[in-house]
């Protein structure tokens, strides 16, 4: 699936526009611990967390996963757009809570692979 | 390939700002070194894991690098705290990270295991009150 797609398909608010958000989501990744994505995540996974500060970046970046979801609308510091937008990692936030955000991603057919 | 590298990174504690630069940018010299890309990830994720410790818990530290043919080798140093008990360290899931820490998704414990998962060798060797050496070697296969 598209990240796109999946954008259009959870209403999810982009705060990095300036992305290319075309591009494959292979899976998914839920978890609010840096070294357990680091780990576990896979490559081009999209990944679901409520951490919102700068590093999260970096460990996209590491893993090079396909985006990062924040819940609860959590806003990323403005240090954090700044490096994902350097980093070409593309940031989006939703309304909804972890719990119910990953219900939807997973009826949308991802899975954690 | 026929051509070594080697350099070196400063790393300073608590210095989240700037967190995870020494190894994108030794991500960055493999690359340009034209090296396996399974080779570079693991290289990169265990440079990550052993700069974060020292973000987290040192004063300062540095990160050496060395390539050669055959392989990556990487020492990251550090002037901190040191680790009491480095088997305990070793478990998965044990950490000595402070609540603020944990609180920003570091400090799970799972650091230096993932760091021995994605190297074919590592040593630990700390003294209690001065700092950690943190050796790591990543083979490469042509």
């Amino acid at each position: 699936m598209e990240l796109q797609e999946l954008i259009n398909s959870l209403s999810l608010e982009v705060k990095t526009p300036e992305l290319d958000l075309h591009r494959e989501v292979t899976g998914g990744y839920a978890s609010d611990l840096l070294s357990d994505v680091i780990g576990n995540a896979h490559k081009g996974n999209i990944w679901v967390t409520l951490q919102v500060h700068l590093n999260i970046v970096a460990v996209a970046s590491l893993k090079e996963l396909a985006g990062i979801i924040l819940v609860n609308s959590r806003n990323p510091d403005a240090d954090t757009l700044k490096k994902a937008n350097a980093e070409k990692i593309p940031v989006l936030t939703s309304t909804l809570p972890t719990f119910e955000l990953v219900g939807k991603l997973y009826a949308l057919g991802l899975r954690c692979r | 390939m026929g051509n070594g590298a080697d350099g070196i990174f400063f790393l300073t504690g608590k210095d989240f700002n700037n967190a995870g630069t020494a190894s994108s940018n030794l991500k960055a010299v493999l690359e340009r070194m034209g090296i396996a890309q399974d080779i570079i990830r693991r290289t990169a994720i265990a440079a990550f894991e052993a700069e974060m410790n020292v973000v987290i818990y040192a004063v300062a530290g540095m990160m050496k690098y060395r390539v050669t043919d055959t392989e990556i080798s990487v020492t990251v140093q550090d002037m901190g705290q040191g680790i009491p008990n480095i088997d305990l360290a070793m478990t998965e899931g044990y950490s000595t990270a402070p609540d603020h820490i944990r609180a920003m998704g570091f400090g799970s414990g799972m650091g230096l295991p993932n760091i021995k998962k994605n190297t074919d060798n590592l040593s630990v060797n700390s003294i209690v009150g001065e700092g950690t050496t943190l050796e790591f070697v990543i083979q490469i296969k042509d």
